[in-house]
């Protein structure tokens, strides 16, 4: 049959965002997927040029409100490079239970919103449910629901007192339950398995290649993950990143359900190793110099370069995120799949266009 | 009948949901009013993909140069009467990225507002006060278009007659 071209959004019922592809098709089988970005493009890495590097940690927590506070610590973290500030140890590990609640809300939401694509709504209402177990906590301990607004230059801005830590642990014991119970319907039923099992393989190699990051990378078989590298307190706690080796769509949830976990027990060790101490230290001087600082978000690893010049103002300001590096093995895995497929292989990265289109 | 029409529209209607340069904090508050904690499918709200099919726009973020079009393509396909609902400080002034080169500023450049919430992001329970408050304008805005709606149908019937 001739090709017939498909739009596929920017207003679409499966996508949270505005994202547009040309679809391609041969009876229902896509043949190649054409992105077109740009819709949700603000422009505000320029914006570093009339706010100052204080100032600036307020925008980049909004370059994406599912990720926002590692948006502020990757931020944070490039600028105390540049001034050389040493950031007190229970900054650190409070930054660590802030950034793991974040990842949990994240990954809850996206499990919803990937057993919605492919039509299973009880589900999805199930996940948001848990879900706001997580948002209560981060609106108690942090003032605000979605922008996790904690992180200063130097430090933390709110600390959590000892009765907020017992009753966080408290709720992630409910929650760790109540996301147990799910597992079997997610992992074992037989339908969500022929949704997903063997639809958009991406082989070891290819994900390499491609430069995926996150769990589309860790579900292909390779252990990288920025927590690796030990910033915040990461270095101080036992971590192994999780890694799935099918590299199909239900690898990929299989990883991200069990990253849950994974965070979850590092809530709990950041808890049991939490030093007393100040929350922040007043930073010196100006940002002189340039930095790349990375720091593993839900979707992979973010990449922020700042570079300062001696003034109040960043001279520039770049941001890469995991989205944005997600989209070629999306395009790989597209071609060959069905119609009915693509909405669940979109999801399947985890796509967060605010993040990559900034 | 006109007021029966106009009575169950308000009652039930029907929202469409437009991300415009979100930063996805307004868009996964809007999501959570449709889940179990907050409900709004109890007061006969329902979540539809199609802009044919609504009654309520709600719109969250900035609008920049690009989306500005596909925003008010979706504007213009809803059926009279609609009413469009403004969420998070970037959806009513552009908010912190109001300075941005390309950031046009708040929904009411481009289509025209009904309600607006504030907050950055706003809480579930601030968007569904918002909608509310859209539902009332809703229904002026019914009354006014189906004045005269059997008038104007009686004028086409008979207009098809003499053809």
């Amino acid at each position: 049959m001739a090709r017939t071209v498909l739009p596929f959004g920017p207003q679409h019922p499966v996508l949270p965002e505005p994202m547009h592809l040309t679809l391609a098709v041969e009876d229902e089988i896509v043949r190649e997927a054409i992105p077109k970005l740009g819709y949700v493009h603000r422009g505000l890495e320029k914006l570093a040029e009339i706010r100052d590097h204080t100032q600036m940690i307020q925008i980049v927590e909004r370059v994406c409100g599912i990720c926002s506070t590692l948006h502020a610590l990757c931020y944070c973290q490039g600028i105390e490079a540049l001034m050389n500030v040493e950031v007190p140890p229970r900054a650190r590990f409070l930054r660590v239970v802030w950034a793991e609640m974040h990842r949990i809300h994240s990954h809850l939401l996206w499990l919803g919103l990937f057993a919605d694509a492919f039509g299973f709504e009880s589900l999805f209402m199930q996940f948001w449910r848990i879900r706001e177990r997580i948002m209560d906590l981060q609106e108690a301990t942090s003032g605000n629901r979605v922008i996790v607004s904690v992180n200063l230059v130097g430090g933390v801005k709110r600390d959590i007192e000892p009765d907020t830590e017992r009753w966080i642990l408290d709720t992630l014991k409910i929650v760790e339950k109540e996301v147990l119970q799910l597992k079997s319907t997610i992992m074992d039923d037989f339908t969500v398995k022929r949704r997903t099992v063997g639809k958009g393989v991406l082989t070891q190699e290819r994900a390499y290649e491609l430069g995926a990051a996150g769990p589309t990378l860790r579900a292909s078989g390779i252990a990288q993950d920025m927590r690796q590298t030990g910033y915040a307190a990461y270095g101080e706690l036992d971590f192994t990143p999780v890694i799935e080796t099918d590299g199909d769509c239900y690898a990929r949830t299989v990883c991200r359900f069990n990253e849950i976990f994974q965070a979850i027990d590092l809530i709990r060790q950041a808890f049991a190793k939490l030093p007393q101490g100040e929350l922040a230290v007043k930073p010196k001087g100006l940002p002189n110099g340039e930095v790349v600082s990375r720091v593993e978000q839900p979707r992979g690893e973010v990449l922020y370069y700042l570079k300062g010049t001696g003034k109040k103002f960043l001279d520039r300001l770049r941001i890469r995120t995991p989205t944005f590096a997600n989209i070629p093995p999306l395009l790989e895995m597209l071609p060959g799949c069905d119609l009915a497929d693509v909405p669940v292989l979109i999801l399947t990265i985890d796509p967060c266009i605010s993040c990559t289109e900034r | 009948m006109k007021s029966l029409i106009n009575k169950s529209r308000v009652k039930s209607p029907w929202l469409i949901h437009f991300d415009c340069g979100s930063c996805n904090g307004c868009d996964i508050e809007v999501l959570a009013c449709l889940t179990p904690v907050y409900d709004i499918e109890r007061f006969g709200i329902l979540n539809v993909g199609n802009p044919k099919h609504a009654d309520i726009l709600l719109v969250t973020g900035t609008v920049n140069h690009r989306n500005k079009k596909a925003l008010k393509n979706v504007y213009d396909q809803m059926p009279e009467p609609k009413v469009v609902v403004a969420i998070g400080a970037c959806g009513t002034t552009g908010g912190v990225f109001r300075e941005a080169y390309n950031v046009v500023g708040g929904v009411d450049k481009v289509i025209p507002v009904d309600a607006y919430v504030s907050g950055c992001a706003p809480k579930p329970e601030a968007i569904i006060d918002g909608v509310i408050i859209a539902l009332g304008k809703l229904a002026e805005k019914g009354k006014r278009v189906d004045q005269g709606i059997f008038e104007r149908l009686e004028q086409t019937q008979t207009n098809i007659k003499k053809r």
